[in-house]
């Protein structure tokens, strides 16, 4: 893997956003392999020439940042309140600094360990776990981890866009959910090995309230999340396999290809493009390119694959709706030819209809 | 997506141009719109950026929120966005007609007739995107609970007199959007998706520029060029050549202009503030002007290109004829408005924070019948619609190969002529399906009969004859006509009533309390520097 | 799982929930009852009998069930099992409003006025009807049927008609939807477009709850995998043993995949017969030929079964057969070919109309067969289990190979509402864990 990613560069973590591309495209073996190996796409994206637009403003960024501040300021003991706890006693808030991820990830394990038999309430602020996937280990940092007294670790996930009366946007939400369904999984691993510890299978979602800067908090159920992340985590192993596939010496080492190389590189590995790779992943616009000129019908959205049958691109859809191609009998080419038909004579009407009326003009 | 107009997407991606996917225009375009562009500050809810709002396309109001986080320029901002807003709609509420409605008589129980004003005309708010609709529920969800020093002198921070009275609007205008459709608050891209198809995905349509682009090209460009520039050209400075159409800016925008002006203004206010002499403060004062005009002319530069573009859409919106109905659901639309008018008149508070259990299954059951009656009714106006029908066998063209005079076996025979009638489409017919033809504008039905040896069908016509024997001249139709059949209703039947809400049954939690109020919401101090 | 457990009853089981049940319904405190019953498991004998004892103990009764074909076979085993007693069927203004073998029967009044039928014992009609009831005298009690299939505002026009009710349903099947989004009221307990009894328990968390455990019409090679896939919180058992139900033919195979996915079916309870992989719309020529083979290799191999009913092989006939499938054109397409085959008689309609429907044998066309991709329609939980939950004896799977795949790359992107109850199980699951099982039926095709 660390070939294919170039000397010297360090494997990107799995964030949120890799998390968000794997979520929108599962099936694709190209993201599939650039993220199991760590690659870092936005860089990979602008020197193929088509720069992923994603971008954060700095107003949200400082916003979000005095809120975390102000959803973890006395102490924890403001997070505890949203967790319904009013009486926590001592709450131990234990250091976990420590030099690079591997010291670092040992360090929140060992303050886990000691949090889980302290019988107390502790925060652990930041933490860092780490989940193997597809035989590297892959670090992920929630924003925090509450241990209870009886060793129930649930995970927190502080987020920026606003709970309005009580209802937030679904799809942040979604995406919430499953980006701390990663964080359980990792914690579920540690939980195995700790004793008396368990995992909460409901994460603690902390929103500014309404159009407050208040925090305020809902409790999501992620099992759902959980056990889909876990399938598709599992199939990242396979990533072995795609990698196989390659011509030798493939690599997508930015620093050190041309991008005629790197466009090579890159083609070598199929997508699997559709229009909601364009808000989760950094090769989108690429990939869109290389659809587009394909002609291939996914360009216009995944449904409007369910009734074209075995007809994959534009050119063979348009041929067969004119009856200059396929099979009569197939019942997507019967039924593009209708629908043609159909559109004609409708097109045709209004336009005698509207002909007929600047007549009378 | 139906076959239809995936076959008009495809044929856009070859042509490089938008395809009909309408031969009318199914929405109600105002004679004389409100268009409102909204910019919004990336990360916090409810904090405006600035707008541009007006009626004429060549003179919009720009309003601008110079620093975002400062509570008395936010509120200035709703002050001068209800000044814009408000008169426009008092100028729609006391132009009526008279009207009738029928009501239950409170003593006798029987529905009456009862005389009522119906507003002849109503405001129509046009934003930009779908972003733009929900920013409108926000603005209304955070300004309707506002307090003003007039309704609670204790209020900390009052707000400006009308914006109560804004969130309001904005909040019925947001509602309203909801139902299928109402033509109140609608999105210019949503308006031109209704009636073509460009050759990218929906998600893609969702960019206003990339979806111009497509419609209504530059000289000589492609639609797909037009579209990826839009999407994501950028000029020298790594601005976008087409900022997006908001409610949300760019980030690029924010971090390299915007937050460096702002900065500057900060820095301006602080100075002024500071100023210790005469000369001083005029120094300073000029410097915070400047640097407001800076952001104003900032984020100018984000919303003009959108506000050209949504009256672009217009225009070409207004190319179409309209759909014979799209006035019926206009009227309904005048209603909606004329009621909430009404409400505001009588003094009633502002909508709660939530649907009790009656407005809620109340909504869903009226957006629910709204939904039927669009579908068929757009079928009704425009071929093509009938078209993706009759493809997905709901409708059916046919020939009138024969007509056979027959009767009820009752004591006054009553007219029941069997049609034999000729199909190319498939229409899914079970045994005694209904199906209805638009005669004069009202629905006729009759029922299958069977198939006939040849593969036509009978039907038999049911009503719409008249009282006599013989039926109506012009009621049935004769050999060789072409008639459009459908096997949904044309109209929608009237839901049963629900419950008083004092009523509520035990299964849903009761009779709502009475005790609470809706308060306003909390102050933070972040809302102030 | 595995381990047997001796000596399990399932008629005292099932007696015991019924009596549980009944005694909530007439002697309890509370005024509402919740019984959750999965396929087959006695529900409509259920509601009968309550109907009857409500009655009997003089109480005014309202049923209130979901379509008119489920209204008019309740009044059918009503006047079935009480001839003398007085029922009334309120309907609807339209021709055809009911079931003409209605009028064959003495003792059920029937008529569009409410105001006609008042003082009889039992009334009956549907949700749609009853919602238009007004300014009438409550009923004492109510048996609300198919509540999981009601919506919740349908519940809402017509609470007001009963003082206490006993709600039944299965949980399993079909959720009731909206044509129009509802999204800003989910995760309201409230929420019109949910079902019945969501918001019912939401609001009187401290409804009695039964559920009846034994399913009597799938078969012990069914009942597993149903209960595990379609009610992983609420198990159900076979009412009869692996021995009991027997299927068997008088034409021995010939060796094609129709008659050897047969035999498996009838050896194990499922087969599985998979077509090669191919992205096919969805009256998929190919599949759908393959259905109508299957159910005409079954009639013509002479099928006959053998049950807890009869001791005596009964004839397979075709009014024993159905053919399940996910959308209305490709019913149509297998009806025509059953046609080209000459079959007729044999029940081809979608999972929706087949709700609450037994047979001997079914053939289901699965719904993921041929396709490009998953989509929330595809993956509904509650089609899969009503396809994979009509038979006594047998189902038989058509499908194309590539489930899995399509599965492993379907997007995962649903958004969360806050508040909103999660759902269990999730489709995606489900169609892994009953293909899981199908898998091991697997037949290929061989003309």
């Amino acid at each position: 893997m660390a070939e294919l990613r170039g000397p010297g560069t360090a494997p990107r973590a799995l964030d949120a956003r890799a998390l968000a591309a794997l979520a929108a495209n599962p099936g694709c073996r190209r993201r599939a392999l650039l993220d199991g190996a760590g690659v870092d796409k936005a860089a990979l994206a602008s020197k193929l020439g088509s720069p992923a637009p994603f971008g954060q403003s700095q107003f949200a960024i400082m916003r979000g940042n005095s809120f975390e501040a102000k959803v973890k300021a006395d102490g924890g003991r403001e997070l505890l309140r949203l967790l319904g706890i009013e009486e926590p006693g001592a709450v131990s808030l234990p250091d976990l600094a420590a030099a690079g991820p591997q010291g670092r990830t040992a360090r929140t394990a060992l303050a886990l360990r000691e949090a889980t038999g302290a019988g107390a309430w502790a925060l652990l602020d930041h933490p860092l776990l780490a989940l193997e996937v597809a035989g590297s280990p892959v670090y992920l940092e929630p924003d925090a981890v509450v241990v209870s007294p009886d060793g129930r670790w649930t995970v927190v996930e502080i987020k920026s866009f606003p709970m309005i009366d009580g209802a937030a946007d679904a799809s942040k939400v979604g995406a919430a959910a499953r980006q701390s369904a990663v964080y359980v999984l990792a914690l579920e691993r540690m939980a195995a090995v700790t004793e008396g510890a368990t995992v909460a299978h409901s994460v603690l979602l902390v929103c500014p309230k309404d159009f407050s800067n208040v925090p305020t908090a809902s409790v999501v159920d992620v099992r759902k999340q959980r056990s889909v992340t876990r399938r598709q985590l599992a199939r990242l192993t396979r990533i072995e396999e795609i990698a196989d596939a390659l011509p030798e010496g493939t690599t997508f080492d930015v620093a050190g290809c041309s991008a005629a190389e790197l466009t090579e590189a890159v083609e070598s590995v199929p997508h699997a493009y559709a229009p909601e790779c364009l808000a989760a992943c950094e090769l989108a616009f690429h990939c869109r390119a290389r659809a587009r000129e394909a002609g291939a019908v996914e360009t216009l959205g995944r449904a409007v694959r369910g009734e074209l049958g075995g007809l994959t691109t534009v050119g063979a859809v348009l041929a067969a709706a004119r009856g200059e191609a396929g099979d009569p009998d197939d019942p997507a080419v019967a039924a593009l030819r209708r629908a043609r038909a159909l559109r004609q004579e409708a097109l045709d009407r209004a336009s005698a209809l509207s002909e007929e009326a600047s007549a009378c003009h | 997506m139906s076959l239809i107009s995936a076959l008009a997407r495809m044929e856009a991606v070859e042509s490089g141009r938008a395809q009909p996917l309408a031969t009318v225009r199914h929405r109600h375009v105002s004679a004389r719109p409100l268009v409102l562009v909204p910019l919004t500050t990336a990360g916090e809810a409810g904090a405006p950026l600035g707008a541009l709002v007006g009626t004429d396309a060549d003179e919009p109001r720009l309003l601008v929120v110079t620093q975002p986080r400062d509570r008395d320029l936010r509120f200035s901002f709703l002050a001068d966005l209800a000044e814009e807003v408000l008169p426009y709609v008092d100028s729609f509420t006391d132009v009526v007609e008279a009207a009738e409605r029928s009501e239950v008589d409170p003593e006798t129980g029987k529905k009456v007739k009862v005389e009522v004003e119906l507003c002849a005309d109503a405001p129509q708010l046009i934003v930009p995107s779908r972003a733009g609709i929900e920013y409108v529920r926000l603005l209304g969800r955070s300004t309707r609970f506002r307090r003003t020093a007039e309704q609670d002198p204790e209020t900390p921070f009052p707000a400006p007199p009308r914006v109560p009275l804004l969130g309001r609007w904005l909040t019925h205008y947001g509602d309203r959007a909801r139902v299928p459709g109402s033509s109140l608050l609608l999105a210019a891209t949503d308006l031109l998706n209704r009636h073509w198809a460009t050759g990218q995905s929906s998600l893609e349509d969702q960019h206003l520029g990339a979806l111009l682009a497509w419609l209504d090209p530059r000289d000589g460009e492609s639609g797909p060029e037009g579209a990826l520039r839009a999407e994501v050209g950028r000029d020298e400075r790594g601005q976008l050549l087409c900022p997006p159409a908001g409610p949300a800016t760019d980030p690029a925008f924010d971090n390299r202009l915007l937050a460096p002006a702002i900065e500057r203004y900060d820095r301006a206010r602080l100075a002024l503030g500071a100023a210790e002499d005469g000369e001083a403060a005029d120094a300073g004062l000029g410097e915070l002007h400047r640097a407001e005009r800076e952001v104003r002319r900032l984020v100018a530069s984000q919303l003009k290109p959108t506000w050209d573009a949504v009256w672009r859409a217009l225009g070409l919106l207004r190319e179409l004829p309209e759909g014979a109905r799209v006035e019926d659901r206009w009227t309904r639309d005048r209603w909606s408005f004329t009621g909430h008018r009404d409400r505001v008149v009588a003094g009633e508070p502002p909508q709660p924070r939530q649907d009790d259990v009656i407005a809620a299954a109340s909504k869903l059951a009226n957006r629910e019948r709204a939904q039927g009656q669009l579908e068929a009714q757009e079928a009704l106006d425009d071929p093509l619609v009938l078209a993706g029908r009759r493809l997905a066998g709901e409708a059916f063209a046919a020939e009138v190969a024969e007509v056979t005079m027959a009767w009820t076996e009752s004591k006054r025979p009553a007219p029941r002529p069997l049609l034999t009638v000729r199909t190319e489409d498939r229409p899914h017919l079970a045994e005694k399906a209904k199906v209805f033809r638009s005669l004069d504008g009202k629905p006729q039905a009759a029922e299958f009969v069977r198939y006939e040896e040849d593969g036509s069908l009978v039907l038999r016509l049911l009503d719409r004859m008249g009282r006599s024997k013989e039926p109506a001249a012009g009621s049935v139709p004769e050999k060789g006509e072409r008639i459009a059949w459908t096997l949904f209703e044309h109209e929608q039947r009237v839901g049963p009533k629900l419950p008083e809400p004092e009523e509520t049954p035990w299964t849903h939690g009761g009779p709502p309390r009475t005790d609470a109020v809706e308060l306003p919401d909390a102050v933070t101090p972040e809302d102030v520097l | 799982m595995t381990i047997p457990e001796p000596r399990f009853d399932p008629s005292a089981e099932a007696g015991r929930a019924t009596d549980g049940i009944l005694a909530d319904t007439l002697h309890g405190t509370s005024r509402g009852v919740v019984v959750d019953s999965p396929p087959g498991a006695g529900k409509s004998t259920l509601v009968v009998r309550a109907a009857l004892e409500l009655a009997a103990a003089g109480r005014p009764l309202m049923v209130v069930a979901q379509t008119n074909a489920q209204v008019d076979d309740l009044v059918l085993r009503l006047a079935e099992k009480e001839p003398g007693l007085e029922v009334g069927r309120l309907h609807s203004s339209d021709s055809d409003a009911y079931d003409k073998a209605l009028d064959d029967l003495a003792n059920v009044r029937k008529s569009a006025k409410p105001g006609e039928l008042t003082g009889l014992p039992v009334v009956l009609s549907t949700s749609a009807k009853w919602a238009h009831v007004k300014n009438v005298e409550p009923w004492a009690h109510a048996i609300v049927d198919e509540a999981y299939q009601m919506r919740s505002d349908a519940l809402l026009a017509v609470a007001g008609l009963f003082e206490r009710a006993l709600f039944v349903g299965d949980p399993g099947q079909l959720d009731p939807f909206s044509v129009v989004g509802a999204e800003q009221w989910a995760g309201l307990s409230y929420d019109p477009s949910a079902s019945a009894v969501s918001t019912l328990l939401a609001h009187n968390p401290e409804l009695p709850q039964h559920r009846l455990p034994v399913s009597w019409r799938l078969p012990a090679s069914a009942a597993p995998l149903v209960s595990d896939a379609f009610y992983p919180y609420t198990p159900f058992r076979s009412g009869t043993g692996p021995g009991d139900r027997k299927l068997s033919f008088t034409v021995a195979s010939d060796g094609s995949g129709p008659d050897r996915v047969l035999d498996e079916a009838a050896e194990s309870g499922w087969g599985l017969l998979e077509l090669p992989a191919r992205t096919t719309p969805r009256t998929d020529p190919e599949a759908v030929g393959a259905v109508a083979l299957v159910v005409r290799r079954l009639l013509d191999r002479g099928g006959a079964a053998v049950s807890e009913r009869s001791e005596t092989p009964v004839p397979l006939t075709p009014d024993r057969i159905a053919v399940g499938t996910a959308h209305r054109d490709q019913a149509a397409a297998v009806r025509a070919a059953l046609a080209g085959l000459g079959v007729t008689g044999v029940t081809v309609d979608t999972a929706n109309r087949l709700q609450g429907r037994e047979y001997d044998v079914t053939v289901v066309l699965h719904p993921l067969s041929g396709r490009p991709d998953a989509t929330a329609f595809h993956l509904e939980t509650g089609r899969l289990c009503v396809l994979a939950s009509r038979h006594r004896h047998a189902c038989v799977v058509v499908c194309r190979a590539g489930v899995t795949e399509l599965l492993d790359e379907h997007p995962s992107t649903e958004p969360v509402q806050l508040g909103a109850a999660v759902s269990f199980p999730d489709g995606w699951e489900a169609m892994m864990s009953t293909w899981d099982t199908w898998s091991q039926h697997r037949v290929p095709w061989s003309p």
